[in-house]
């Protein structure tokens, strides 16, 4: 990077929160994801909205591409940024704002960490929803860019359905304000255009979020099964008797054992084809009605033990094996594929069946856990990258089982985003026609292509879409 | 000549005239609809687009109409993964009864009439008392299939109940009212019937009301819907709150219990026979007037809006959401007082968006009046990026964006 730009953005944010060598870079080398490695030209660190428009203005003019990154959680690659690149981190801009318990919302700052703002607003009653398995560091402005989802999105839905408005510093550094608190817009809907555009279309500066009551009771009920495709029945089952649980979880044997050979040991039964989690939450009442509906669902489903828990520190216990599954298969390798792809539910069975024969064939160690109410899996493939010819093998893997769970009429992500880890399916669930509109909307936001570029969009599959500055008439 | 090019373009069953003379067309797939913007994208033709018109009033100047009447087609309904594919020109009510067939339901009950097009309802993104416990209209529409002003054909999102790949672009359509383009088909999210579906009423002032739905809220009930309806929309002397509880009957039952404990207002049960004339009524009630627009309006909001209304509009029929965000308003009102009321509204930061009225009124006022700073470039560009020719005869913005 040039040694003027680096002063330039010292006078904005002080020489203190500019990063630029090797050593300091190496930390934002990669996100989550073990597969995308790049170090960025330099990081910078404002700590408010008047030092990113200043970083993006200068930015601007000297015709700089830039990243904009949170905690760095992501499992796309999504905030991973190239050495001519400036990377945005926005970890300082960490304040609550505001929050306005009647209406239930909250204004935040995008830096502000998921499971931190359902603990501030905890005593008022009140939660944040959407809770990606990051949570405990990943930041709410991270969760926009990705249109992040979560155990507890089946009954609430993923970020996107509790977002209400947005302050957007636009890659030209003019600064927008998107949609209303109310949740209506002032227009057509930007910020239902802007949740999930990871990080391509600005930078969100503040974020208005709705909040949901805590519900006054919670069951956790743990089944476990001797088929997958039974467990899979009764997920069908429950969503067809009318009640949506809260989350509806599904871990097949290989992460089960290695959760239970883990510190994570949750004492799920070891023997089991898959173990369900099912959480019903609501008024007491409905608690008790539910859970008595879920219980009698999954024991006619074949379920052979139905586990229950209403204390805190009880579902913890429940919960803990699922929560921990990532951190579980640490045990087993040293590096984790962590997958995201969605099938329609009733085609769990099936893809589970084949995700069991591509394993084989490629001899990898695949384990699933997934969001079984709505369709969305996460096959994990424990690997060591040192080993070039394995790192292939799980390369090879990955792309057979997202063919298949295309080819059942699936998506290729269904919370992780596509960042440039899967920029190469992105054809083969859109057109060519389909892809250049998404170019263009890119480029109405940023018509240079300076905001996180290389992501999402493979450009060669894109058909041409000119936008023709068309005189506007006057009167209609 | 436009008369006869079309003809030859779709065939002549496919095309005649309207009640003005205007030459309409009503092609039976998303394909004939991408030949049509095209020719007219290429020969500058004006479009206006029209479902059943009960909405939309099919009277924008226009040199052809396109009438999705012939897309009514339910093309899948798959209850085991909650998702349905249904044309646009699909009356709602027919939907309903299919998917009721398979024990699932669209979490949808908009205002107007029953037999409502799909896609006037993901057009003007009208949602009714129901997005209280179910979202808005955003919220159950899982992708669609667009045809661009040029006769592209765009397909956003994807039959899944999940997922994020690419660009949200499903939802710059809903609510769009069609200036991105003409929504030929759309994935609906659905959900399983509920077990119990029962509504309560309470009768009297306006404020009484709506203190007794803030109380509500507070004491952390959670309805489908929670409505206050002014005494012309229900059809009663006074101002009718009503709350509509759906889910397990114990729940249900425990909710209706705690209803009275926790409001001061007097609460009775609808029988189950007239529950859903009710709510019939309440959605009809919208088309009783040649102007509907609403407000986004929260529970604190609610007292000082209606207020608002009542001062600058004569009566009109009144439905407010008492906390989802949604006040509507129903009558007839002289353009001016529009505005005023628009702009009143703006000062609260109140965004008000004109759902329903005559072109002359639409033209004048645009659905959304007047951006906010610097939206105004961002939807311009947007616009020229779906309609590049301005094919489509919508006004966003109307008259009004030449004032700031």
């Amino acid at each position: 990077m040039r040694p003027a730009l680096l002063d330039a953005l010292s006078a904005i944010v002080s020489p203190r929160w500019v990063r630029h060598g090797k050593a300091e870079l190496t930390t934002y080398a990669m996100d989550g994801l073990p597969t995308h490695e790049s170090l960025p030209g330099v990081v910078v660190m404002p700590a408010n909205r008047t030092e990113v428009v200043a970083v993006v203005r200068l930015l601007q003019l000297l015709q700089v591409p830039f990243v904009a990154r949170g905690a760095g959680t992501g499992l796309s690659g999504g905030a991973v940024a190239g050495p001519e690149t400036v990377l945005l981190t926005l970890t300082r801009m960490n304040r609550i704002l505001r929050v306005d318990p009647a209406a239930r919302r909250a204004v935040i700052q995008p830096g502000v960490v998921n499971a931190r703002l359902s603990e501030a607003i905890a005593p008022l009653g009140l939660q944040y929803v959407p809770d990606p398995s990051s949570q405990a560091a990943c930041t709410v402005g991270g969760n926009v860019a990705e249109n992040a989802g979560g155990p507890h999105c089946l009954k609430y839905g993923v970020t996107t359905n509790h977002i209400v408005e947005l302050e957007v510093v636009l890659p030209d550094a003019s600064v927008v304000r998107l949609g209303s608190p109310q949740g209506e817009p002032w227009g057509p809907d930007l910020v239902g255009l802007f949740v999930g555009s990871e990080g391509m279309f600005g930078i969100a500066t503040e974020i208005t979020v709705r909040l949901e009551p805590i519900p006054a009771a919670v069951r956790t009920l743990l089944a476990d099964f001797l088929s997958v495709r039974s467990a899979s029945e009764a997920v069908s089952a429950i969503i067809a008797s009318g009640v949506v649980p809260a989350a509806l979880e599904m871990m097949d044997q290989a992460c089960v054992q290695a959760v239970e050979a883990s510190i994570y040991a949750a004492g799920y039964p070891t023997d089991a084809a898959a173990v369900l989690l099912a959480e019903v939450d609501g008024t007491p009442e409905q608690v008790e009605a539910e859970a008595a509906l879920v219980e009698g669902v999954l024991r006619s489903h074949g379920a052979r033990d139905v586990r229950s828990a209403s204390s805190a520190a009880d579902r913890a216990r429940l919960w803990q094996g699922r929560k921990k599954a990532f951190g579980a298969m640490g045990r087993i390798a040293p590096d984790l594929a962590v997958q995201d792809a969605v099938v329609p539910r009733s085609a769990l069975p099936d893809i589970l069946d084949r995700i069991g024969e591509i394993r084989r064939r490629h001899g990898l160690s695949i384990s699933n856990v997934f969001h079984a109410g709505d369709g969305n899996l996460h096959p994990n493939i424990s690997f060591d990258r040192r080993d070039p010819a394995l790192a292939d093998r799980v390369r090879e893997a990955s792309k057979e089982i997202m063919a298949a769970c295309v080819a059942a009429g699936g998506s290729i992500t269904g919370e992780h985003g596509v960042g440039n880890d899967k920029m190469g399916y992105m054809p083969w669930i859109f057109d060519a026609e389909t892809l250049g509109a998404m170019q263009a909307v890119r480029r109405v936001f940023d018509p240079d292509e300076r905001c996180n570029p290389g992501k999402m969009l493979p450009v060669r599959s894109c058909r041409e879409w000119r936008a023709t500055p068309a005189v506007r008439e006057a009167a209609l | 000549m436009i008369f006869a090019r079309l003809r030859a373009l779709l065939g002549p069953a496919a095309v005649d005239r309207d009640p003005d003379n205007v030459p309409r067309v009503t092609p039976a797939s998303t394909d004939a609809i991408a030949l049509v913007c095209r020719l007219a994208c290429d020969e500058g033709w004006k479009m206006r687009v029209e479902g059943l018109a009960s909405w939309l009033p099919p009277d924008a100047p226009a040199d052809l109409a396109l009438s999705t009447r012939a897309l009514d087609e339910i093309v899948s309904v798959s209850p085991a993964d909650l998702v349905a594919t249904v044309q646009a020109g699909a009356p709602l009510d027919a939907i309903r009864r299919r998917l009721a067939e398979h024990g699932m339901w669209l979490a949808m009950d908009p205002p107007g009439r029953p037999d409502r097009t799909l896609g006037s309802v993901i057009a003007t993104g009208t949602s009714g008392p129901l997005r209280h416990g179910f979202g808005p209209v955003r919220d159950q529409i899982l992708g669609c299939t667009v045809v661009t002003g040029d006769g592209r054909i765009v397909k956003p999102g994807a039959r899944v109940v999940k997922n994020v790949a690419g660009y949200d672009l499903t939802k710059l359509h809903v609510g769009g009212f069609g200036a991105f383009g003409i929504l030929t088909e759309a994935h609906l999210r659905l959900r399983a019937l509920p077990r119990a579906d029962v509504t309560l009423v309470s009768r009297g002032s306006r404020d009484a009301l709506s203190a007794a739905a803030r109380d509500l809220l507070e004491a952390r009930i959670a309805p489908a819907a929670l409505e206050l309806a002014s005494p012309e929309l229900a059809a009663e002397s006074e101002w009718v709150l009503a709350a509509r509880f759906l889910g397990v009957d114990a729940a249900v039952q425990a909710d209706v219990r705690r209803l009275p404990t926790e409001t001061d207002a007097v609460w009775e049960q609808l029988p189950a026979d007239r529950t859903a004339g009710f709510w019939a009524l309440l959605a009809r009630g919208s088309l009783g007037g040649p102007i509907t627009f609403r407000l986004g309006v929260l529970a604190d909001g609610l007292d000082d809006a209606l207020d608002l209304l009542a001062h600058d509009l004569d009566a009109g029929l009144i439905a407010a959401g008492a906390a989802s965000g949604t006040l509507r308003w129903t009558g007839e009102a002289p353009v001016e007082r529009l505005r005023a009321v628009r702009r009143a509204a703006a000062a609260r930061e109140i965004p008000m968006t004109l759902e329903r009225a005559p072109w002359s009124v639409r033209r004048a006022l645009g659905h959304f009046g007047a951006y906010r700073e610097g939206l105004g470039h961002l939807v311009d560009r947007l616009r020229d990026t779906f309609d590049p020719k301005q094919s489509l005869r919508v006004a966003l913005e109307g008259s009004e964006k030449s004032e700031k």
